[in-house]
């Protein structure tokens, strides 16, 4: 599982940190009465706050307050009941105060820790080193105009979470995986969609590169705004490769600022200049230090749903799942919450069976979320109802289960009846296509009684095949071993 | 008509309760003053069509027996610090060129709501930097006060407009905001009172920022009484102002009229520098023999962190205002200078928007936040305004209020005391430490010097003790009997 | 401390205020006399004293979480310098 990149002087490993924005959940800005949501017409979600209009002042939105604790006991981290939005000053189009309201000596969360999964079944445990919240910038377009940028202040102003990871992450998959796990995290808390596209959800990446067996942290170079899992994933790939090279061919890696370029496949550096970032942070004078009580926090661990951790343990204890089948179905909460619809009182491993192979399989061709599932959780219970009270035979529950697809919202009873795969259950009219394929067969016959199994298996397809499937499979069974072995 | 301009907002509410004039009388009859008074240069902007209109609003209110109080047509001046919306803001700078508010301040507007009608946007030091009000970009105002020399006085600063205006006789009130003193040391000069509320007490919503953590509204008057009125009506809880305090507002008026037998006044011995006119030192004890005389009890005081006060703000200040004013940027409003580039744009924008005063204040906060400066100067800074409310916080244990010059001297020429930026902020020293400690404060004109100009004494409170702080002024108010005028109103000197 | 030409340079630019190259060094000697003035502070036993946050002690106002302004782009762009349509304009930017 470790990550090693042989270079020519020898073998080198990479530490990452990860500092990713997340876009908090709430209807009105951080500091302003203006919407938060995505999209909007230009300059539409814009108050005179967000705009920086001479006089205008913050009052915060103790929505996101919330939110950010909620999602520091999710990290399980420290709640600092007193902290400070400080100013970050610097000049940019796109940001009207021409400074940043953000947190920086005394932020609202401090340290955590995520729990990654990796794919082999090991464990690996990153820090949180601190999870503060600021306001987001608006939006920059060069591409409009030849001799212009146009500014659309939307997102001036929108509440992030800035989450920031201890240098503990030792590789590519790591770094996915820890995305994914944090993102998992955040949609259970309900604090950010987790929508990478849009943008609710972007990644700095820190990366440094150093000779296995050294415990030093050289000099990281940050890659910003990724946003994507996968450019997280190739970004660093990218970047510990020019590293090495850099140092290889006897250079110093620089701190710096830069950029993934997804087409190129490479990092590249960014052109500001690197003495223009002196950022003047002081203590809003604006506004005043943000208070909890203890049992405000109290409060509101009281109310936190089951986090994925938590469930995973609680599934595999509870409905005997393994530990694979358990963090596949935790990674989302709608999946998990299908998963629970499905088992309560049921049987658990084949519930997952179920939902892992056929009900993913047959989502991801019609790309579907489970949350659009032509079956329905309940519809899913009552079919493997049918297969425990063995109304139906395995094979005929495939059938009900593509019927179910190919007809949203169908119940499998009403499949069952109308295609008639009811299992026979009448012994004497299983025992007569017993009795009738035995004496089709003699020789084959003779050979189960001299002990072949495999010809059991023949005869059972021939009996099932004579009742069309609707034989219970194990009845046929039973009486072919009393006929010709009993 | 002429003795309209003459009265107090107490008589005139009470006048026009009783039909002696209307509103649009007493309006017209200012801006008929504000029209032959332009050589003193105190209106940015004069919006007497609007005034008028709001003068017969009024008047159509009290016939209809709706009248809204003390303030209900009483035409006042507003600092053009103050958001209008509609109406051209200023801040006294190039850099808001054609700025035209789509929104109307909190403190503007409650005067507004309380009937009072706005005469104008008046004049001040550029972002109200300064205590002459020789730093605007449209040009210095004077002091309706003269003296033997003939020379043009300036008025004080930042309210300089304000403080002018009321002087003159050209509105019965006028907004200010008090940062370092910018509405009690032009007060003083110009002979009227200046009130600066607690920090928190009047919303900071629309009024253009200079310095966050200090930056108060307050009334400037001819009476203290009318200081009492006009604050009532721009006070309040803001919900859309963070630092705005959720505490409710006592009827100033009443506290007027308490006498102050048992009050106990402490003389801080700190407040006295080195040139300082006898005048003032007299006149200092006068106040406190005043004082004693209506029954207040006066002891000495210690507020040994006073002379670090004007230093601490000289860096807390200008750090917020560098922060504050980098939103003038030439992107969504105001003045706008091209440039090939975006930071090319923002030089020449901010380069030529901003005049001398304001850009040296701006880059001293930026020094003093910057990597490396910020323990030393910023912290320091707020570690020792901790000390100077922490001298307070004590003194206030022994004693009801504090009784002190307003400045160190009175008003001067135009061409005095501006080669030397710290010279010039030394106007400020007695002034800085009531904001430096959130704390409010009241000028009084108290006295003539032996040039003929007004001196004030300064009362400064505990926080949210206002009603002490109008009932000790009243009674100096009482015992000075301050009724000088400037010579070009009739005045004798 | 002093300031000389290049360190009013270097903060001229933070503040993105055009110096003229003339008045550097004028400008240079004004601030350091008003930093030499400030700098007094230091006398100021300030060991174990919090720096001061909020002067007056208040319960900060706890915005709901509703959305009320916005919704006016006219309102916001009333006094922009350049537009385009609903978008400010600004010299274009090369990242
Ligand atoms: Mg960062
Ligand atoms: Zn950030």
């Amino acid at each position: 599982m470790t990550y090693v990149i042989t270079g020519e002087s020898g073998d080198w490993e990479v530490v990452v940190g990860l500092e990713v924005h997340a876009q908090v959940i709430s209807r009105a800005k951080l500091f302003s009465g203006a919407a938060a949501d995505f999209g909007g017409a230009p300059n539409d979600h814009v108050s005179l706050v967000d705009a920086a209009m001479p006089g205008m002042l913050p009052v915060i939105n103790w929505v996101c307050v919330e939110q950010a604790v909620r999602t520091g006991l999710g990290l399980k981290a420290q709640i600092n009941t007193h902290s400070v939005f400080e100013r970050k000053n610097y000049f940019y189009a796109d940001l009207p105060q021409g400074y940043q309201i953000s947190q920086f000596e005394e932020p609202i969360v401090g340290e955590g820790t995520v729990v990654l999964d990796m794919a082999d079944g090991s464990e690996r445990r990153i820090g949180i080193e601190r999870l503060h919240m600021e306001q987001d910038a608006g939006k920059s377009m060069h591409d409009q105009d030849p001799s212009r940028t146009f500014v659309d202040l939307n997102r001036s102003g929108v509440c992030l979470m800035e989450i920031v990871s201890k240098p503990d992450i030792r590789s590519p998959e790591e770094a996915g995986a820890y995305v994914r796990k944090l993102r998992s995290i955040l949609r259970y808390l309900g604090t950010c969609d987790g929508n990478m596209e849009e943008g609710s959800l972007r990644a700095d990446v820190n990366v440094s590169v150093r000779p296995v067996g050294s415990d030093e942290l050289r000099t990281r170079a940050e890659i910003k705004n990724v946003n994507s899992v996968r450019f997280v994933m190739q970004a660093i790939e990218h970047e510990a490769e020019r590293q090495i090279d850099v140092y290889e061919a006897g250079g110093e890696v620089i701190q710096e600022t830069r950029h993934y370029d997804a087409n190129a496949g490479t990092t590249r550096a960014s052109r500001a200049k690197e003495f223009a970032h002196d950022y003047r942070y002081f203590p809003d004078p604006d506004l005043l230090p943000v208070v909890l009580t203890d049992d405000e926090v109290a409060a509101i661990k009281a109310a936190l749903p089951e986090l994925p951790d938590e469930k995973r343990e609680r599934f595999i204890a509870d409905y005997g799942l393994s530990t694979y089948d358990a963090v596949v179905l935790v990674a989302e909460r709608e999946t998990a919450d299908f998963f629970e619809a499905v088992a309560k009182g049921r049987d658990g491993k084949q519930a997952a069976n179920w939902i892992s192979n056929e009900l993913f399989g047959a989502l991801n061709k019609l790309d579907l979320d489970i949350t659009d599932s032509p079956i329905s959780a309940e519809a899913l219970g009552k079919l493997l109802d049918l297969i425990a009270a063995d109304t139906i035979s395995g094979r005929a529950a495939k059938a009900v289960f593509q019927a179910m697809l190919d007809a949203p919202g169908s119940d499998p009873v009403a499949i069952v009846a109308e295609k008639g795969l009811t299992q026979i259950t009448d012994t004497g009219a299983i025992e007569a296509a017993v009795d009738q394929v035995i004496a089709d067969n003699p020789e084959q016959a003779q050979d189960v009684r001299d002990g072949n199994d495999k010809a059991i298996g023949w005869f059972t397809g021939q009996v099932m095949q004579a009742t069309k499937g609707k034989a219970n499979p194990k009845a046929v069974n039973d009486l072919l071993r009393a006929k010709l072995r009993g | 008509m002429s003795a309209l301009i003459d009265l107090t907002i107490a008589a005139a509410a009470a006048g026009l309760d009783a039909g002696d004039f209307s509103a649009e009388e007493l309006t017209q009859a200012h801006l008929d003053a504000m029209a032959a008074a332009g050589d003193l240069n105190c209106f940015i902007t004069e919006t007497p069509e609007l005034a008028l209109d709001r003068a017969r609003a009024s008047d159509a209110r009290r016939k209809a027996g709706d009248g809204r109080g003390a303030m209900d047509g009483i035409p006042i001046a507003m600092k053009d610090l103050f958001c209008t919306e509609g109406v051209l803001t200023t801040a006294a700078s190039h850099i808001l060129d054609g700025f035209t508010p789509t929104y109307e301040s909190t403190v503007s507007a409650k005067l507004r709501d309380a009937g009072a009608v706005m005469t104008g946007k008046t004049n001040l030091d550029e972002f109200a930097m300064g205590s002459s009000n020789t730093t605007s970009y449209y040009g210095p105002v004077k002091n309706p006060w003269t003296r033997a020399d003939g020379k043009d006085l300036v008025p004080g600063g930042s309210s300089g407009g304000s403080a002018s205006a009321v002087a003159a006789r050209l509105a019965m009130g006028a907004t200010g905001t008090d940062t370092g003193g910018s509405i009690r040391q032009p007060a003083s000069l110009t002979g009227i009172v200046g009130a600066k509320p607690t920090y928190g007490r009047c919303s900071r919503w629309g009024i253009v920022a200079f310095a966050s953590s200090l930056d108060q509204a307050g009334p400037l008057t001819r009476t203290v009484e009318d200081a009492a009125i006009m604050l009532g009506a721009m006070a309040g809880h803001d919900p859309k102002d963070s630092t705005s305090a959720p505490v409710a507002v006592p009827d100033f008026r009443v506290a007027c009229a308490g006498d102050v037998k048992g009050l106990k006044v402490g003389i801080p011995a700190e407040y006295t520098l080195d040139g300082m006119p006898d005048e003032i030192t007299r006149l200092w004890e006068q106040g406190r023999a005043w004082l004693e005389e209506q029954g207040a009890v006066t002891r000495p005081i210690s507020l040994p962190h006073t002379k670090y006060a004007l230093p601490a703000y000289y860096i807390v200040a200008p750090a917020e205002a560098s922060s504050n004013l980098a939103r003038y940027d030439g992107v969504r409003f105001g003045l706008r200078v091209p440039g090939d580039s975006l930071d090319e744009m923002y030089e020449n924008t901010r380069g030529e928007g901003f005049g001398t005063e304001v850009q040296r204040r701006v880059l001293i906060g930026t020094y003093v936040l910057s990597a490396g400066y910020y323990d030393a100067y910023y912290r320091k800074a707020q570690r020792v305004r901790t000390r100077i409310l922490d001298d307070f916080t004590s003194a206030f244990q022994d004693v009801d209020v504090l009784l002190m010059p307003t400045a160190p001297n009175a008003a001067f020429a135009m061409d005095e005391k501006q080669d030397d930026p710290v010279q010039m902020y030394l106007n400020d020293i007695f002034t800085v430490p009531a904001n430096m400690a959130g704390l409010p404060g009241i000028s009084v004109p108290a006295a003539l010097d032996k040039d003929g100009l007004p001196l004030g004494l300064q009362i400064v409170a505990p926080a949210f003790d206002e009603e002490t702080m109008f009932r000790a002024a009243s009674a100096i108010e009482r015992a000075a009997g301050f009724d000088h005028v400037p010579a070009r109103l009739g005045g004798e000197s | 401390m002093s300031l000389g030409p290049d360190d009013v340079r270097k903060i001229a630019y933070l503040a993105r205020i055009r110096v003229a190259e003339a008045d550097l060094a004028p400008l240079a000697e004004e601030l350091t006399g008003i930093i030499g003035w400030v700098e007094q502070l230091a006398e100021v036993d300030t060991d174990g004293i919090a720096p001061m946050t909020s002067v007056v002690a208040m319960e900060p106002t706890r915005r709901d979480d509703v959305v009320n302004d916005g919704g006016d782009p006219d309102r916001v762009l009333a006094n922009a310098p350049d537009r385009v349509d609903s978008f400010y304009a600004v010299p274009k930017v090369v990242e």
